[in-house]
């Protein structure tokens, strides 16, 4: 089994408030290819998720792929709403780094 | 049906377009012209304090070529969640604008003002008969939470923006709006498909940034047509492409398949996205499924007291290894002093280069080498928030860490005076769903000519 950086896979990985109270996180892979290999290795779950942000699942909304846009998503409970005491991110746009880090496995064919 | 099309001259008013981007818009013959002009993005200062994001110079350099532009083509203008969150005062200012241009430009035409700000003892009696729910993950709604909130407005679905247009407005000018519902109110009250109308104005809401570059400083153009609709920058340098827009699809929404919004839900499940040209992209099999229910989205934001941050840098690599231990010592400090004064604050430390974007989200907080801090203190005046923050700033400049060999001063300020009144704090303390039998009556519609 070989591994591949997530980053040469996705052209786009972001994250967002998705309302004052959810963190969304995008990851748009560059061609059909890059999101199957994703989806068949599951590599976007719980799991990873609560491992990376280092909450508890059950601080996971979701995570729903949108094939149309060759898209994963998860949305996880923000650990504050947006702007209150401690924020450390109003709008959410920068917690998408740990993502950068993912490694996709593949059998080679 | 005729082919409809809507003019999105920018992601949100005031954050500018190309001149030329908008007129060779209005060539192709639009149908109305919308504009989002708000949003709960930058936090809830805006809604709580009732001002605006935008600056209102950059309003009124957008207003002059929309209005202009609309007059002389005889289009209507729909203007969503004015002065950025849609609160009375937010409307009033931005109607102030419009009428300083109308006077200044000798126009004269019909305006229709839509309220969206609610009275807090009708939110009260509907709380209390159980018609408003949280929408996961926010907490339950108390009366206190309704009655400390300075402002609370609620998300108008296309039924008030009907009204107006009906009544014969110019402009409209809505406060806190669903944001595709002035794009689609327009299309919906012609009969075209609800589903497409609302998932085109999903897109055009955002002006240009579901296009290749994508920008929210310029112009995009939705057309519907018989099976669907499409989507256009109106820049040559730009251009849509099946993954600019479907991507667009998901941004800063929970689920990409289910969008709920006034009335009901987008389904997204069944959509098609196609290459229409080599700048346009067509979509189909939006639909929209309305509620048994009719709910709208409440939002509200309360004071929690006042401000004053101090910023810092820190370059010895002694303190550095022990910054959590001499923060939770100066935190400590800080308490013990004014313990019999019975002050309420908060106290936090922003460390840029360990853990400050992340916070506890951070999966490696490991120091650079050297560190910026942020002394924030907040209290319930702002002497009080000026004391916390000076007296935490002092203690950790000359704080006596163990093995501490740089004895002049532990902390680098880049100002003087180190320490910055921030003003009034607010927090969002409501987003819930507030269960409606008449749009009409909850948005009443104000036609003015100016």
């Amino acid at each position: 089994m070989k591994e591949v950086p997530i980053t040469e896979l996705a052209k786009v990985i972001r994250s967002k408030n998705s309302g004052p109270y959810e963190l969304t996180l995008d990851i748009i892979f560059k061609d059909q290819e890059g999101y199957r290999l994703a989806m068949q290795s599951n590599i976007i779950n719980e799991d990873t998720i609560a491992n990376l942000y280092k909450i508890n699942k059950e601080q996971i909304i979701n995570i729903v792929p949108f094939p149309q846009a060759l898209a994963i998503k998860a949305t996880i409970v923000r650990t504050r709403s947006s702007g209150a005491l401690g924020e450390t991110d109003v709008y959410g746009a920068q917690q998408h780094a740990p993502l950068l880090k993912l490694k996709v496995p593949y059998y080679e064919k | 049906m005729d082919n409809y099309r809507v003019l999105s001259p920018t992601a949100i008013l005031g954050y500018g377009f190309p001149k030329e981007s908008f007129y060779e818009g209005l060539k192709r013959d639009p149908d109305i012209i919308a504009v989002d002009a708000g949003s709960t993005d930058p936090g809830p200062y805006y809604l709580g304090a009732g001002v605006s994001f935008t600056d209102g110079n950059a309003v009124k350099r957008d207003l002059e070529i929309i209005i202009g532009g609309a007059l002389e083509h005889q289009i209507p203008v729909l203007i969503g969640t004015a002065g950025g969150c849609g609160a009375n005062s937010h409307l009033q200012w931005n109607l102030n604008i419009i009428k300083h241009l109308a006077k200044e430009k000798n126009w004269n035409f019909k305006i229709a003002v839509i309220s969206s700000e609610l009275d807090k003892d009708y939110l009260l009696q509907q709380l209390e008969k159980g018609k408003i729910v949280p929408l996961h993950p926010a907490p339950e709604l108390t009366p206190s939470d309704i009655l400390t909130s300075t402002n609370i407005v609620a998300q108008m679905g296309v039924e008030p923006l009907i009204k107006a247009l009906n009544d014969g407005a110019q402009v409209v000018l809505a406060g806190r709006c669903y944001d595709p519902a002035v794009f689609a109110a327009d299309a919906i009250r012609k009969g075209y498909d609800p589903g497409l109308a609302i998932h085109m104005g999903k897109i055009l809401e955002c002006g240009a940034i579901a296009a290749e570059p994508g920008s929210g400083s310029d112009s995009a153009l939705g057309t519907l047509v018989n099976d669907g609709f499409i989507v256009e920058p109106l820049n040559p340098k730009r251009r849509c492409t099946v993954t600019s827009v479907a991507a667009h699809t998901l941004y800063e929404k929970t689920n990409p398949l289910e969008l709920p919004g006034p009335g009901g839900v987008l389904s997204l499940a069944e959509t098609q996205f196609h290459k229409h040209s080599d700048t346009a992209v067509k979509v189909s099999g939006s639909k929209f499924i309305p509620t048994d229910k009719y709910y709208v989205k409440l939002e509200g934001a309360k004071k929690v007291g006042y401000r004053t941050i101090s910023i810092a840098g820190c370059r010895d690599p002694i303190m550095i290894s022990q910054i959590d231990n001499i923060i939770n010592e100066v935190r400590k400090t800080v308490a013990d002093n004014f313990s019999s004064q019975g002050y309420e604050y908060n106290l936090q430390f922003h460390v840029y280069g360990k853990n400050g974007v992340m916070g506890p989200l951070e999966p490696t907080p490991e120091c650079g080498h050297e560190l910026g801090i942020i002394i924030d203190a907040v209290a319930q005046n702002q002497d009080i928030a000026n004391t916390i923050c000076s007296f935490a700033r002092s203690t950790m400049l000359h704080f006596g860490y163990p093995g501490r060999i740089a004895t002049a001063g532990n902390l680098a300020f880049p100002y003087s005076p180190s320490d910055f009144k921030a003003g009034e704090v607010y927090e969002f303390s409501l987003y819930h769903l507030l269960e409606v039998e008449d749009q009409l009556k909850l948005f009443p519609v104000k036609i003015l000519e100016v």
